[in-house]
């Protein structure tokens, strides 16, 4: 622990996924973390990897990550419980019809296979749509991992290269250290916070702010949905930065059960699952799929997003300390985007080239 | 009183059966078979009988017209219903 290169601090997807890009390229990694690993936002989210166009940036990100993952998983799908199942993005009208065939052309230029689907081809693919929908785009190189695992997967990958965990709290960052709560301090060249939203705890000046999440899971029902189904609503209503909102967002996982998405709150960092909330998520949901209302529901959660006013993440380096480098604010999108996120991070630490230009994403944009 | 003479017919898996009104599908499976009432599997394989009788287990489930996953023990048998057992998705 006294003898590292690089201190990172959570071991999230985000941190793991550092851990192991880091430790491939013979760093000596210390991964700290307090809690169960993949315990927070991780285990909170979907596992949706998803490719989202928003903006050139974010479209480099997702896309990148998405075909790492295919790597990472498709190595050892089902210990990932990795399934390739796609996003139909869902256009109730002709206006987001014609959304979706924006976002065709845009993800047709990054060589993304996606297709639109018309009212009878949608309904094939998912008859529990609620009829008189428009059509929807298909975009079949998405999928999904169970994140907690994944976490647990990297972080074992990066211990087989020799880095170690240390399950202690960091109460402080200094020049090329962290103070631990045990009042132990421990140097490394490179200190990486990757803590999601307790990041702000540690650097109050931090621009990423919680964006409070509910989810629903039912019973095991195979088949009742096939792709990740998400309404082009939701664009419209996830990137809002005030209000509260619910939007459209059905996964089928690989177990058969039915994860049910996705609510938007801010100012707040109550865990608690509040009933107007889940209610108006599940009455949204089931305006869709309107079966949905029969299914069992086993158990309804709540996360926190760590949010950053643009939209994109912090990656890099932090000019608050000597040696610190940011790799967090990844909101709704940290499962998908924490593999590119750790390439990014370690080509700049290394000075390598980087597959996609980093700069986007790097922290003084906010100074 | 409702008489107890009054049955109704439904069906469970392939077998159509007459019961008493008034009488739970788990109770049902029960009259329908010789031996244990098999109501389901577990996700290893393994068949699951009726246990707590009050709906808390949910070792009950059955698929009832087309629906998975109700309580047999908390349902009361209809005419006409048509109840799956074993054969669903775990």
């Amino acid at each position: 622990m006294n003898d590292v290169d690089a201190i990172v601090i959570g071991a999230g997807i985000v941190g793991a996924a550092c851990a192991d890009a880091l430790s491939e390229r013979g760093l000596r990694v210390a991964v700290i973390e307090h809690d169960t690993a993949g315990g927070g936002a991780t285990a909170a989210g979907m596992g949706h990897l998803v490719v989202m166009d928003d903006n050139l940036a974010e479209l480099a990100l997702t896309s990148y990550s998405v075909a790492l993952w295919r790597e990472v998983a498709g190595e050892r799908p089902q210990r990932h419980e990795y399934s390739n199942c796609g996003t139909i993005w869902v256009a109730a009208d002709e206006e987001e019809l014609a959304a979706a065939r924006t976002k065709a052309h845009t993800l047709s230029t990054f060589n993304l296979a996606c297709t639109m689907l018309s009212p009878a081809e949608l309904y094939a693919r998912e008859p529990q749509l609620r009829p008189g929908l428009a059509g929807g785009l298909l975009v079949a190189g998405d999928g999904l991992v169970y994140a907690p695992k994944s976490t647990r997967i990297l972080l074992d990958r990066a211990m087989r290269r020799g880095a170690v965990t240390r399950r202690a709290r960091v109460t402080a960052i200094e020049d090329h250290a962290v103070v631990l709560d045990d009042g132990a301090r421990v140097e490394a060249q490179h200190i990486v916070l990757a803590a999601g939203t307790g990041s702000r705890a540690l650097l109050p000046e931090l621009p990423v702010q919680p964006k409070k999440g509910h989810l629903a899971i039912t019973d095991r029902y195979p088949g009742f949905v096939r792709h990740q189904l998400v309404e082009l609503g939701y664009i419209k209503s996830a990137h809002a930065s005030s209000g509260d909102s619910v939007a459209f967002n059905l996964q089928p996982r690989p177990t058969g059960q039915i994860l049910i998405g996705s609510s938007r709150q801010f100012d707040t960092v109550d865990p608690a699952v509040e009933p107007a909330m889940l209610a108006r998520m599940l009455r949204h949901a089931a305006t869709l799929t309107p079966a949905l209302a029969e299914l069992n529901v086993l158990r309804c959660w709540t996360g926190l997003r760590a949010a950053t006013p643009d939209g994109l993440p912090l990656i890099g380096p932090s000019g608050a300390r000597r040696g610190l480098w940011l790799a967090t604010g990844h909101e709704g999108l940290g499962i998908t985007t924490a593999l590119a996120t750790a390439q990014l991070l370690a080509a700049q630490m290394q000075g390598e080239s980087s597959v996609i230009p980093y700069h986007p994403y790097l922290p003084h944009r906010f100074r | 009183m409702t008489s107890s003479a009054t049955t109704l017919v439904l069906t469970i898996d392939a077998h159509t059966i007459d019961v008493p009104a008034g009488v739970t599908v788990a109770a049902a499976i029960a009259l329908a078979c010789d031996g244990v009432a098999l109501t389901r599997r577990a996700v290893g394989g393994a068949a699951r009988a009726p246990l707590c009788g009050m709906g808390v287990c949910h070792e009950c489930r059955v698929t009832i017209d087309g629906r998975a996953h109700q309580l047999s023990c908390q349902t009361l048998c209809a005419p006409g219903m048509r109840v799956q057992t074993l054969g669903g998705a775990a």
